[in-house]
């Protein structure tokens, strides 16, 4: 990459959020803010190319969003008092704040998610607003289809317009009802980093990195919530196996047969104990379970030593928590290596998750191991069907030859 | 902006028939948020109104399934739904009832 492209994809990941939140604040309109927002990023590949790297990438970026608003509220009458306000901006100030939230990014977020908003419509909208998702990342992240994903995302605009609900950082007294769909977001950030390929390049690695550090402000911020503890140990354990989960050419390395020298061990050691301490206080939620399978896999030496009955155990847990079909997809893998792949085939007839590719490919690791084979080549093309990445694509491609 | 407080009464919205607003109205005058608003004689007092091809229909009661009725309406005129939310969340009415907050329709 060139280091114009180094640093749009740092002020991206730096800088977007702060840019759309200081455009909502100024003209109250998410769609302008957005659609300026992102004329700034595009403006930036040329001027920056020609002029250089702004010494501060952030005030460029929301000077020249500044500027495209006042364009476009100028062309519309309607926005004349409006404009009078943004042309009247001072320098990119800060926000009032009296939440305590020691960190910009986190705070946008906890202003994101206002509770008049249905909990769904917080996590999209944040993801969309402060973490520059696409629809489509978003859409594939909630497993909703994307049409739908857009339309939620205009309702909760327009509900956003015409009840007032402001753009306001919440105090401190009014976090808790918000943390939910903070959690909520923090964890698909990170899995948004986490199940992109690795070729598809640093940015979305950072991604993970940078849910990491926001579950540790929020973890600091809220010592007592043991969800959020549960949350920051969960990510940790995820990401220690970050390393070992695709070979050389980029294709995914089953958990079974990765490296394991190559997990981050200390990463792991600080997972646990965090974990450890949130479960002594008696509130498990469905973070700190999924955390305790995670600790399973790691404190695992060898795969073969891997306490699956354990596992399935918490997946029971966690599916009568959360009633995800996801979840039961799981459980059923869980299942089927403690009980065997019979076992494991009986319960994913239960699960219900039209157009996921993960469903035919799992029934089809159960019928390749019970030896029916035909079967799970009709399943493996399938899942080649819905698949959308191409490292699992060649992993399921894989797969075929060996049954075929 | 202005909104429409619609006060809801739970179960028991009977018993607090009679208990008044506690201050709520004063303040709320006070503060020159309260565009207008009245008590609401009771559901089975109410005639709910269709048009259907042409033709009135009327029927006894409201047709709302639920257990919490419209009360009573409050009109207020605030900043922003935060300072709505806070108005209603005064309402002694939200304490054993419920209370929806609608903005007004805006051309």
């Amino acid at each position: 990459m060139t280091d114009v492209q180094t640093a749009l994809v740092r002020a991206f990941r730096d800088e977007w959020g702060q840019v759309v939140a200081t455009l909502i604040r100024l003209t109250g309109d998410w769609d302008l803010a957005e659609e300026c927002a992102q004329d700034a990023f595009t403006q930036a590949v040329g001027a920056w190319a020609r002029d250089g790297v702004p010494r501060r990438p952030g005030a460029w970026l929301t000077t020249t969003a500044r500027n495209r608003a006042l364009d476009r509220l100028r062309r519309d009458a309607v926005g004349a008092a409006k404009l009078r306000e943004v042309a009247a901006m001072p320098e990119p100030e800060h926000f009032e704040d009296d939440s305590g939230v020691p960190d910009d990014r986190l705070r946008l977020m906890f202003t994101c998610c206002h509770p008049a908003l249905s909990m769904d419509a917080q996590v999209a909208l944040t993801l969309r607003t402060l973490a520059g998702l696409t629809p489509a990342e978003i859409a594939r992240a909630l497993l909703v289809a994307g049409p739908a994903l857009r339309k939620r995302l205009v309702r909760a605009k327009q509900k956003i317009r015409h009840a007032g609900i402001p753009y306001r950082v919440p105090p401190a007294h009014l976090l808790p009802e918000r943390t939910p769909a903070v959690l909520a977001v923090l964890y698909l950030l990170f899995n948004e980093g986490y199940s992109a390929t690795a070729g598809a390049d640093l940015l979305r690695r950072e991604l993970s990195a940078e849910a990491i550090r926001l579950a540790r402000v929020l973890h600091e911020l809220m010592p007592d919530e043991p969800e959020a503890t549960g949350l920051l140990a969960l990510l940790l354990l995820q990401d220690s196996r970050r390393d070992s989960r695709v070979d050389e050419r980029g294709d995914l390395v089953l958990l079974a047969d990765q490296d394991r020298d190559r997990w981050d061990h200390a990463q792991i050691a600080e997972g646990v104990a965090l974990l450890e301490g949130a479960l002594r206080r008696g509130a498990p939620g469905p973070y700190q379970v999924q955390a305790a399978i995670a600790a399973c896999h790691g404190k695992a030496a060898r795969a073969a030593d891997t306490d699956w009955p354990q596992i399935a155990a918490l997946y029971g847990k966690l599916a009568a928590m959360t009633r995800s079909p996801v979840v039961e997809l799981n459980r059923a893998v869980a299942v089927g290596m403690a009980e065997g792949p019979a076992e494991g085939l009986r319960l994913l007839s239960d699960v219900d998750l039209p157009g996921y590719h993960l469903v035919p490919a799992t029934r089809a690791e159960f019928l390749r191991r019970l030896g029916r084979r035909a079967e799970a080549a009709a399943e493996y093309r399938e899942a080649l069907r819905l698949v959308t990445t191409d490292a699992e694509r060649r992993f399921l491609t894989r797969r075929l030859a060996e049954v075929g | 902006m202005q909104y429409m407080l619609l006060i809801c009464g739970g179960p028991e919205a009977a018993e607090h028939a009679e208990d008044g607003c506690g201050g709520w109205s004063e303040e709320m005058a006070e503060r020159g948020v309260l565009r207008g608003g009245a008590g609401l004689r009771p559901p089975h007092e109410a005639t709910t109104v269709r048009v259907r091809s042409d033709e009135v229909l009327l029927s006894d009661g409201p047709f709302a399934e639920t257990r919490e009725q419209v009360g009573g309406f409050c009109l207020i005129e605030c900043a922003d739904l935060d300072e709505a939310v806070e108005i209603a969340s005064k309402h002694p009415a939200a304490t054993y009832g419920s209370i929806e907050v609608r903005p007004i329709w805006q051309p």
